[in-house]
């Protein structure tokens, strides 16, 4: 559906170049909901601006339904960008128009029937819950609701694809939610590949399926969101994991789980299908030990589970270096030495 | 010299109707001169739809060249032209010429600084949405500064008033010349009064007007 090839985006010239996004690849399939997560200045919004060439990259290509986008005349690219609808952080609502005139501009923009035009926004107004705003203006409108009709705007020419630019990153928590279902909503009923950006990697945990995580122009990792978040292999990618998923200890709960806690602590990572085994009862009636949970989490991803255990093992030494071994050839056992552990 | 009113009231409306004609004429060709420089100012400008140096650079200079000139000289100074377009100096129609060419500057500029205020993040939408730079001008850039842009021309059209006064005054006719000739010259303050009062009125009905228009189209 969308594919980066080696793609690099340099603004400036000479000592003043920068290089916002580089040297990239990536492919965004067909139904995907992809999330591309990073911090702030890594080269999300560049990178997602290069789809529908608000940017033109300097070097490589990119390809949105096989075709190559640089080669695209003016009106081939105006037509190509009717296809893809945008969302964006501010919403960037008309405030000259009502609800109505915003979700009908691309409409008028491709010169289609009046008619089919009131059809069509009526059903897309619906469809995003807001009927019964049609003739308000902008103004008038809560920040949840701006960017409802943010998407149904978006969504007017029928696009293939949808690229959202922090979509939710101005809205507060419960919105931030409903949004977000309104976007999986669009991904099911009407089939549209979304492509969305982030910084925050709840967003990521809610609705995508494959995520790649950017750090000063680079894709450092990328894949499903299940493998990404169990195995993360970057420093980066591991710190928005643990953002999200609350596995990390601070340092005060480790010191209080010691004083508590005067066996060792061991940290198990249940992952999909060990999380509905009861391995750990299993392997301490088998060796003479006692465990005692400590601290968990378990997580939903798409349709896998990912479990997080901290737990005290009690008994003699060799008989938990047994435990652990046993433990291993399911799980992901380490030893719990410090917070960082 | 006592003035004969009997005759002296149809003079009035005449030249009430000449200061309206002379106004509201201004008014449209600045309008379309002056949007037409603000916009290309705006679009020409860097990193926009038509990013062009050298017409940027031009209109700018253009645009810095004639608006200081105090309006009595630039009246002074065009008049050959304004015979080779009108085919006259004298008259109301001739007074149009020279207020439409020193409107239309502050037109421009009244434009162009509304557009800059403009969220770029709209042209963007437009941009994403498949719009042409024509169909962003005309869908985007105008409708959204509608408002504030009414305002500014209600700003001109009371600026025309006082110019039209000066036009007069060469030859146009008008409220202004009535006021020099009678008022003035032949110091009957009560012609003065009256005709000061009509300018009044009409300053404060288009402004009033203005305030409306522009209060239906203000949207932020
Ligand atoms: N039009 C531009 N001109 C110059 N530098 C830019 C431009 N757009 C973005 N940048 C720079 O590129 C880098 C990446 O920006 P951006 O893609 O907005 O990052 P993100 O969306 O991840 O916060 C930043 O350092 C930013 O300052
Ligand atoms: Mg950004």
């Amino acid at each position: 559906m969308i594919t980066f090839n080696h793609v690099t985006k340099t603004f400036g010239e000479g000592e003043r170049a920068l290089k916002a996004v580089d040297d990239v690849s990536l492919t965004v399939e067909k139904g995907d909901i992809f999330g591309v997560i990073g911090f702030s200045g890594a080269g999300k919004s560049t990178l997602l601006r290069l789809v529908n060439l608000l940017e033109r990259p300097t070097e490589g290509e990119i390809m949105v339904n096989e075709r190559n986008i640089s080669s695209l005349s003016q009106v081939e690219l105006r037509r190509l960008r009717r296809r893809i609808g945008m969302i964006f952080q501010q919403f960037n609502l008309f405030n000259a128009r009502t609800v109505f005139g915003n979700v009908a501009y691309p409409l008028k923009l491709a010169k289609v029937p009046k008619q089919e035009i009131e059809t069509k926004v009526t059903e897309l107004l619906q469809f995003v819950g807001l009927s019964d705003k049609a003739n308000h203006y902008p103004e008038q409108l809560s920040g949840g609701q701006k960017q409802r009709v943010g998407i149904a705007r978006a969504l007017a020419t029928s696009p293939d694809v949808l690229i959202c630019d922090e979509a939710t990153s101005a809205l507060d928590p419960e919105t931030t939610g409903e949004i977000l279902n309104l976007l999986k909503k669009v991904n099911e009923e009407y089939h549209i590949t979304i492509l969305l950006i982030t910084h925050e990697m709840h967003v990521i945990k809610s609705i995508c399926n494959r995520v790649a995580v950017m750090d000063n122009g680079r894709v450092i990792e990328e894949g499903s969101v299940f493998n990404v978040f169990s195995n993360p292999q970057t420093k980066t990618a591991k710190n928005f994991i643990s953002s999200v998923l609350n596995d990390r200890l601070s340092i005060k709960l480790l010191n209080k789980l010691r004083t508590d806690h005067q066996g060792r602590l061991f940290r198990l990572i249940f992952k999909g299908d060990t999380t509905n085994k009861p391995i750990l009862s299993q392997v301490a009636k088998k060796y003479n030990i006692d465990f005692n949970i400590a601290y968990g989490s378990i997580n939903e991803l798409q349709v896998h589970l990912l479990g997080n255990l901290i737990v005290e093992l009690i008994g003699a030494d060799s008989e938990i270096n047994h435990v652990i071994a046993e433990l291993e050839q399911t799980i992901e056992v380490r030893e719990v030495l410090d917070h960082e552990s | 010299m006592r003035v004969d009113w009997t005759t002296f009231w149809p003079r009035i409306i005449e030249a009430t109707g000449q200061t309206i004609t002379m106004v509201f004429f201004t008014l449209i060709f600045a309008s379309i001169l002056g949007f037409t420089i603000g916009i290309s100012l705006f679009v020409t400008r860097k990193g926009n739809i038509l990013e062009n140096k050298a017409i940027h650079l031009i209109l700018n200079l253009f645009i810095n060249i004639v608006r200081p000139i105090p309006f009595i000289i630039l009246l002074v100074t065009i008049g050959p032209l304004t015979r080779i377009v009108v085919g006259t100096t004298i008259g109301t129609s001739a007074a149009i010429f020279p207020m439409t060419i020193a409107a239309s500057f502050g037109v421009a500029r009244i434009v162009e600084n509304n557009l800059v205020a403009i969220d770029p993040g709209l042209i963007e939408a437009a941009k994403a949405m498949g719009a042409s730079p024509v169909q962003i001008i005309f869908t985007v850039l105008i409708p959204e500064t509608l408002g504030p842009l009414i305002l500014g021309l209600t700003f001109i059209t009371v600026a025309l008033i006082d110019f039209s006064a000066i036009a007069g005054t060469v030859g146009g006719g008008g409220l202004g010349d009535l006021a020099m000739t009678y008022g003035y010259q032949r110091f009957d303050g009560s012609v003065m009064l009256v005709t000061v009062t009509v300018l009044i009125i009409l300053v404060q009905f288009a402004q009033l007007l203005g305030n409306k228009l522009s209060h239906k189209f203000l949207r932020k």
